[in-house]
């Protein structure tokens, strides 16, 4: 047996562990004695059945089903289907880091081929890196006066650092060999950044890209929560407000699934780059 | 005066010390070399070997004093002086086709990409890689990389090909083999080339003239000597020929003792004149028929005389 099939066996049986103690920790205990029947009424389930305000794997499981059956409709601003939601943050996160690596890849070939434009920028990339992007909400809504442009500049300022470093860094760093083998060969700055310094540097440039599309996608769901509107982060605290557990349950699930998938699209574009030594 | 294809003119260098003052790793360095000249500089690690050798490609500048390639002061890099990298340098992304095609576009950029290929592949024939065209540098021995960072030197037909140790990273099967080979080359295309080395035997394999250079820092060019064996040499019988250990021994001599007590046993020492040597047959003739014994006629026993 190879270790790839029993690895997947192994985590086939820990989702199934997870899910059996869920289900149990989650199911009904039979109905509660000696309760008016017009209290009980009150209640509801989760009183009278002993059933838990935690739904179970089944509840989520039949609600998914239902979300995937019609993930596009729209009845109304507060009520659209799950594809329509995450297709807004997709769409945000897109737009945002697409600036980001616009901004970030040529600025970041400048500070890593000139050390006075790197001391000289290194003070304000030093104290803006840390800042939390939701920080920047407040200052980015009075300016920009729209919520959906604000979410995308809160994207685009959370991933241009990882990119901007690893830039800068990948160039600086690339092997003084091949500087030297441009330099013999007369090769123009130009045609040396695009042939040398640029393949040499892109599995650089790539790992802060796949950094990247990471925070931005963790800081849409917050930024949508505060935006509101639409998008998965809006729904989330939309479902909270329902006391839908279940759908919280939904999106936090399908979060999880769209950031892994941004993550592989990443990572496949990071090996087509990697040269092996 | 002979030709001076290649003049080195009081070069000095000197790099910035801790204290405030200044490091000269050598000073008023005078060299020259005839076109055709395969010409190698032998000396302790940090006598400045490399730094002559990037002066001489551009990629680093001297403090003082120029050269002068081909009648002209050269200034920064050129096409016109190929650089063979001790690390081979070779663009790992890149096919071998695809490396020496980079040199071959960078020299002639208005050629189409057939013509760039055709020209390429004649270069990676010549170094004998026919077939590994299409493979990326990580596929390569050690040996067939540097065969690519020869023929990528060789492709833009160099007025002159530098080499910083270029097979010192080998072993000595693969070495051997791209002496050869190199020599092969050299002879064919009358090259133009200039040599760092450690090892003696790879000098008197290939050199026509052997710079000897003493210990850094400070450090000057001792002698100049020229190789007494015949042009056509071949690696097999090379150490049967009567002037080898001559020669051999001259330049182990010179870098075991004198390459350390040379400023201090030499007192007049003129580095624009510097002595040639031609480590010769000496007064013993090997009796013919006889193969010379080593524990009864060391040739090189006996100090060669020094003409200036």
């Amino acid at each position: 047996m190879t270790l790839r099939l029993r690895a997947a066996i192994v985590s086939i049986a820990l989702l199934a562990l997870f899910l059996g103690v869920w289900h149990l920790a989650t199911r009904s205990t039979g109905a509660a004695a000696n309760m008016s029947p017009e209290y009980a009424k009150l209640m509801g389930l989760t009183a009278t059945q002993g059933k838990s305000a935690m739904p179970g794997p089944l509840d989520v499981g039949a609600k998914l089903w239902e979300h995937l059956k019609r993930p596009f409709y729209d009845n109304g601003p507060n009520d659209k289907g799950l594809g329509i939601q995450l297709a807004y943050s997709i769409g945000r996160v897109g737009l945002g880091y697409f600036i980001a690596v616009l901004v970030a890849i040529p600025l970041g070939f400048m500070i890593g081929m000139s050390p006075l434009i790197s001391k000289a920028l290194d003070p304000f990339i030093q104290v803006l890196k840390p800042i939390s992007p939701l920080a920047w909400m407040p200052l980015a809504l009075y300016t920009i006066k729209d919520s959906s442009i604000s979410a995308i500049f809160v994207i685009f300022i959370c991933s241009v650092w990882p990119m901007l470093l690893n830039t800068a860094f990948g160039v600086a760093s690339v092997r003084k060999e091949w500087i030297n083998v441009a330099r013999t060969l007369e090769v123009g700055t130009l045609r040396r950044a695009f042939t040398v310094i640029l393949p040499a540097a892109a599995p650089t440039i790539l790992t802060g890209m796949r950094i990247s599309i990471g925070i931005a996608w963790l800081v849409i769901v917050a930024a949508e929560m505060l935006v509101g509107g639409t998008g998965i982060g809006y729904f989330v605290w939309n479902e909270w407000n329902n006391l839908s557990i279940t759908n919280v349950i939904i999106a936090i699930l399908l979060i999880g699934i769209v950031g892994m998938l941004l993550d592989q699209i990443l990572a496949r574009f990071a090996r087509m780059v990697t040269f092996p030594e | 005066m002979t030709d001076k294809f290649i003049s080195i003119e009081g070069i000095a260098r000197r790099y910035p010390a801790a204290g405030g003052g200044s490091t000269t790793i050598f000073e008023n360095l005078w060299l020259s070399m005839a076109r055709g000249e395969f010409g190698c500089i032998i000396g302790h690690s940090g006598c400045g070997k490399t730094t002559v050798l990037n002066i001489l490609a551009g990629l680093d500048e001297p403090s003082e004093g120029a050269v002068i390639v081909d009648g002209r002061a050269i200034e920064g890099t050129s096409l016109d002086r190929a650089v063979i990298f001790q690390s081979h340098a070779l663009l790992p992304w890149r096919t071998v086709l695809g490396n020496v095609a980079y040199a071959v576009s960078s020299k002639w950029r208005k050629w189409d990409r057939a013509r760039v290929k055709a020209h390429a592949q004649k270069f990676i024939d010549l170094v004998g890689l026919t077939g590994s065209e299409h493979k990326h540098p990580s596929e390569l021995s050690g040996g067939m990389k540097q065969r690519v960072g020869i023929a990528r030197a060789l492709s833009i037909t160099p007025k002159i090909m530098l080499m910083d140790e270029p097979f010192s990273a080998l072993d000595a099967l693969t070495r051997g083999t791209l002496q050869d080979e190199v020599r092969r080359i050299c002879l064919e295309t009358g090259q133009t080339t200039f040599m760092i080395t450690h090892d003696v035997d790879e000098a008197i394999f290939l050199a026509d003239k052997i710079f000897l250079m003493t210990n850094g820092p400070g450090a000057v060019l001792a002698e100049i000597v020229e190789n007494p064996l015949p042009k056509h040499r071949d690696r097999i019988d090379l150490h049967r020929h009567p002037y080898y250990y001559a020669l051999r021994n001259h330049i182990v001599d010179f870098l075991v003792s004198r390459s350390k007590t040379f400023a201090a046993d030499v007192g007049d020492h003129d580095p624009r004149n510097v002595p040639t040597v031609r480590p010769g047959l000496p007064e013993l003739v090997i009796a013919s028929g006889a193969e010379p014994h080593p524990q009864t006629s060391w040739p090189g026993l006996s100090r060669p005389s020094t003409s200036t």
